[in-house]
């Protein structure tokens, strides 16, 4: 008698809480959609489209279809008989950016690891605050960081004045405008990437385990390798990944640090608007650039989404 | 004059999850409620207790079944909408509040005048003592006292029916009970129903007027607690509260209101009857440890002894090799009357063994 | 392999320690220096412009002594002046709007088993996180100038302000969405069973402990606005020079002067402060 009567009201609320729980989410979400989609969506794909448009003299484009842009990446045209000539400069700029976001990443791993674990060793109350010590110059101007960098290794910078007052040399050692200099203000840059996956990583570490290495007559040095660094190697993926794909896209850095000489993928593209005035030239780069960065992002994400189903140590 | 029904489920059911991992939390479960009573719903965990609370309260919808509130049906209406209030097992005190705000703040939700709501406040003080701490911050009080304010908060809206999810678990013991006995008077005088969670079967005992012993989704016993301990109807009830002996027998035949048995070790008793009472059947009976008498004898021996202060608990081997607990209190001395290696018989009176469904 | 099987008082020897203090089985030789070294590094171009923007001589790298001088010429600066106040006007504006819409983001996306679209939501908030900067700039560059070209609209200043809305967005969401993970979930079952309907147990239990966690993500939204210079540089039109442009143009013209380097200690001194704020209140309960 009165089931047929209570399952229809219990129907009615349920569907209704559904209902509106499903459109209050939708709606609390809309904003940022609408925002990121206009304005960070969008733009991405009118430089996609751009990448495809004849380029203007004075900057800006012309709405006529070409693949030029993206063929003058890798060849350029004879201005007499019109025919392709393969050129290697773009590939080796691509080259100068891999190659310096790898060393970069091993650099950073190098100084990073032997932080990380300091930071993680430390008693807890003290954590919090080298964290902080840390993640701190990330908020600052990256701008100014950079141009302090080459304040420091410059001819007449703070290394060049500190080695000549000790006699160490005679002549400025040039750091400045090379691709060492590039590579200090990448390191610079993206070491507190490195460091914090490595010390989240760490900081979870059972050291009973590193106990029993001891109790089993290991050294130090063999407790390291063979017990706490691979049980750090999630921490360690994490902050290769973390430091070689932003470095990737690095401008600031090559911008200052290599004088204009030295190029990166990054301040290629930003030449594109200005001096060289070629905007569909500049898009098929960052074009490319946002492919690489968003493939190898990808391929992280599949192969850790597999991994994390593997029981673990 | 029978007391008028506070809170009605009437088959209620709640399925959490879907498919093959569906749970099925409650199970058809129909209870009635009365008005003024400290009504407990106990069980271990996973028995359905908490769904059944959260149900009432409103913080869920039943997969099927009704829930009625003095004759209203309210299985669809939201928490805000139920005059329910509930004590939640981690007081959810708001810790941006002071101690009087969190009293006050069903109140002010139904836009009640300030002034009475001051009056109010300081009377909820008054009664569960925390007079003169309203300005206090929950993180300035000991879990005690936090208690006592989510009980004031609930209380302050006068609410047909109170809900307690297991209030005391998180309190130490001697504070819990001393709750014990203040909530029961604060029900007595407040004469608002109480509907009590718990997994801890003496809180039940000792609260309760009437208990809802409960196991997997379903209301395994209902009835006063004494009806619940000396004659439970199954062997979950009478496993889990208190002590119980669980003794395979034949049946013998009648012997007036009762029915003779024949258990192992050459053990005869007289249980309760309960169902068919054919001769030769085998049955399970339950005989509490504390309604056995022991006389120096020897149809078993003593083989173990435990000391609990003003009892020892006796475990008796018989001839057959099954075992008996037995509880007597100490000699005036404090020392036990028997020790390991003593022969006994065991002298259970009639009707104190009951024979269980199950 | 190479080594000899050690006796058991060898073993001992060697975890007494050389200089036979207690064993710490936790300490490597060499990685507390290794990250001291790594703080300094972190620190000393910092604390080099700093500490020269008080230095008397015009010189950038040789000490003389102490002076607020150059603070004095940056605060006279009518360009700076400029640089300053369309900087703030931006960042403002973009923390605004990108707290008010990380809040709303963050309350869509935490606490609810997934709905249908949630896993959209996180990657376009995340979007701006993943793209480089240089990317950023170009596309909106692009766009803007579509807009302006074909189908002539520009909103002026508020080209810059909305683009640096999206990439604060994410800068907000985090701190607010960890504030709200953290939240008990029967503080608003207990506002409901006293009577409050949903919106009000919003605005007088979910909000109030909200705070941090919204203070904190507005911080951070506004140091990354007020310190961005790659999208900046690129979108900005003309008459819309922020502090970062205008020191990467003093840069270009006249190389490292003292006023740089004051300006700069002073944007370096207001983002520490904003940081330090933001993780302060994000830690109060």
């Amino acid at each position: 008698m009165a089931v047929a009567a209570e399952a229809p009201r219990i129907a009615l609320a349920q569907a209704a809480a559904e209902r509106r729980f499903l459109l209050g989410r939708r709606l609390l979400a809309s904003p940022a959609m609408i925002v990121i989609g206009v304005f960070g969506i969008l733009p991405l794909l009118i430089m996609f489209i751009y990448s495809f448009l004849v380029a203007a003299t004075y900057g800006g484009v012309e709405w006529s279809f070409t693949t030029e842009a993206y063929v003058s990446f890798l060849f350029q045209r004879d201005i007499f008989d019109d025919t392709l000539q393969f050129v290697p400069d773009y590939l080796q700029i691509y080259l100068r950016t891999f190659v310096l976001a790898g060393f970069t990443t091993v650099a950073s791993l190098i100084v990073g690891f032997p932080t990380a674990y300091f930071m993680a060793t430390r008693p807890p109350s003290q954590r919090n605050f080298w964290v902080f010590l840390i993640t701190l110059p990330f908020w600052t101007n990256l701008l100014i960081r950079t141009y302090a960098i080459q304040l420091i290794i410059r001819d007449e910078g703070l290394v060049n004045d500190l080695l000549r007052a000790i006699g160490l040399i005679d002549q400025p050692i040039h750091i400045l405008y090379t691709n060492f200099a590039i590579m200090l203000g990448l390191l610079y840059s993206f070491l507190p990437f490195m460091v914090l996956p490595l010390y989240t990583s760490l900081e979870k570490l059972d050291f009973r385990l590193v106990e029993a290495g001891f109790d089993l007559y290991a050294t130090r040095g063999r407790v390291l390798r063979r017990i706490v660094i691979p049980l750090a190697k999630p921490g360690i993926i994490a902050g290769c990944i973390l430091v070689f794909i932003p470095a990737l896209g690095a401008y600031v850095t090559p911008l200052i640090l290599g004088g204009g000489k030295q190029h990166m993928i990054g301040s290629l593209i930003a030449t594109q608007f200005g001096t060289s005035r070629n905007w569909p030239f500049g898009c098929a780069q960052a074009f490319i650039l946002m492919a690489i960065v968003l493939l190898a992002l990808l391929v992280y994400v599949r192969s850790t989404t597999g991994k994390s189903r593997v029981a673990h140590g | 004059m029978v007391d008028a029904v506070a809170v009605e489920a009437r088959n209620v059911s709640k399925v959490f999850g879907t498919g093959a991992d569906a749970v099925r939390a409650l199970d058809g479960v129909s209870v009635t409620i009365r008005e003024n009573e400290f009504f407990t719903l106990l069980g271990p965990s996973g028995c359905g207790k908490t769904t059944l609370l959260r149900l009432t309260a409103g913080f869920e919808l039943p997969t099927a079944g009704e829930i009625l509130l003095e004759g209203q049906h309210v299985e669809h209406l939201p928490p805000y909408q139920r005059p329910v209030n509930t004590v939640f097992q981690s007081y959810a005190l708001f810790p941006h509040m002071t101690v009087a705000q969190n009293i006050a703040f069903g109140l002010e939700m139904r836009n009640v005048p300030r002034s009475d709501i001051d009056a109010t406040v300081n009377e909820m003080l008054g009664l569960v003592k925390m007079s003169g701490l309203g300005g206090r911050r929950p993180s300035q009080l000991s879990g005690g006292q936090q208690q006592r304010v989510a009980l004031a908060r609930a209380l302050a809206n006068h609410p047909k029916v109170l809900l307690l999810d297991e209030p005391l678990s998180a309190l130490d013991l001697k504070l819990r009970q001393g709750m014990r006995t203040e909530l029961k008077a604060l029900q007595k005088r407040t004469g608002i129903t109480f509907i009590f969670v718990t997994h801890d079967q003496e809180e039940a005992l000792t609260m309760s007027d009437r208990i809802a012993v409960m196991s997997q989704g379903k209301i395994q016993q209902l009835g006063a607690p004494l009806e619940i301990y000396e004659q439970p109807v199954n062997r979950f009830v009478a496993d889990f509260i208190g002590d119980t002996n669980f003794v395979t027998a034949t049946i013998d035949g009648r012997a007036g209101d009762y029915v003779r048995c024949r258990c192992g070790g050459g053990l005869d008793l007289l249980a309760n009857p309960i169902g068919g009472t054919a001769p030769g059947a085998t049955v399970t009976l339950a005989v509490r440890p504390e309604k056995i008498l022991l006389k120096p004898g020897a149809l078993g021996t003593i083989a173990q002894t435990v000391y609990v202060g003003t009892d020892t608990n006796y475990e008796v081997r018989l001839g057959d090799g099954s075992r008996i607990n037995v509880r007597m209190q100490n000699a005036a001395d404090g020392h036990a009357q028997f020790t390991v290696g003593d022969g006994v018989v065991i002298e259970v009176p009639d009707g104190a063994a009951r024979m269980l469904q199950d | 392999m190479a080594e000899q099987a050690l006796s058991a008082a060898q073993v001992l020897d060697r975890a007494a320690g050389r200089r036979g203090r207690r064993f710490d089985l936790k300490r490597q030789p060499g990685f507390g220096v290794v990250a001291l070294l790594c703080v300094a590094m972190l620190y000393a171009p910092i604390l080099i412009v700093v500490g020269f923007a008080f230095n008397d001589s015009p010189s950038v790298t040789r000490w003389s002594s102490f002076s607020l001088a150059w603070f004095e010429k940056v605060l006279a600066n009518g360009d700076i002046h400029n640089a300053a106040r369309n900087t703030l006007v931006i960042a403002s504006c973009a923390t605004i709007i990108a707290t008010l819409i990380a809040t709303a983001a963050a309350l869509a996306t935490t606490r609810s088993r997934a709905w249908p679209g949630q896993t959209t939501v996180y990657t376009f908030i995340n979007l701006p996180l993943v793209v480089p900067e240089i990317v950023t700039a170009v596309a909106t560059a692009s766009f803007f100038a579509l807009l302006a070209q074909q189908v002539g609209i520009s909103f002026g200043i508020g080209n810059l302000i909305l683009t640096h809305s999206v990439f604060c967005i994410p800068f907000a969401y985090l701190p607010i969405r960890a504030r709200l993970e953290d939240m008990d979930l029967t503080l608003e079952q207990a506002a409901a069973d006293l009577y409050a309907t949903p919106w009000q147990a919003f605005r007088r239990v979910t909000l109030p402990l909200l705070t941090p966690g919204i203070s904190s993500g507005a911080a951070l939204a506004f140091i990354i606005s007020f310190d961005d210079f790659t999208i900046t540089q690129l979108v900005a039109g003309a008459g819309q020079t922020t502090l970062p442009l205008y020191i990467w143009g003093q840069l270009h013209k006249v190389g490292v002067t003292p006023e740089v380097n004051a300006i700069s200690a002073i944007l370096l001194v207001v983002s520490i402060l904003f940081v330090s704020l933001s993780f302060l209140v994000g830690r109060r309960r």
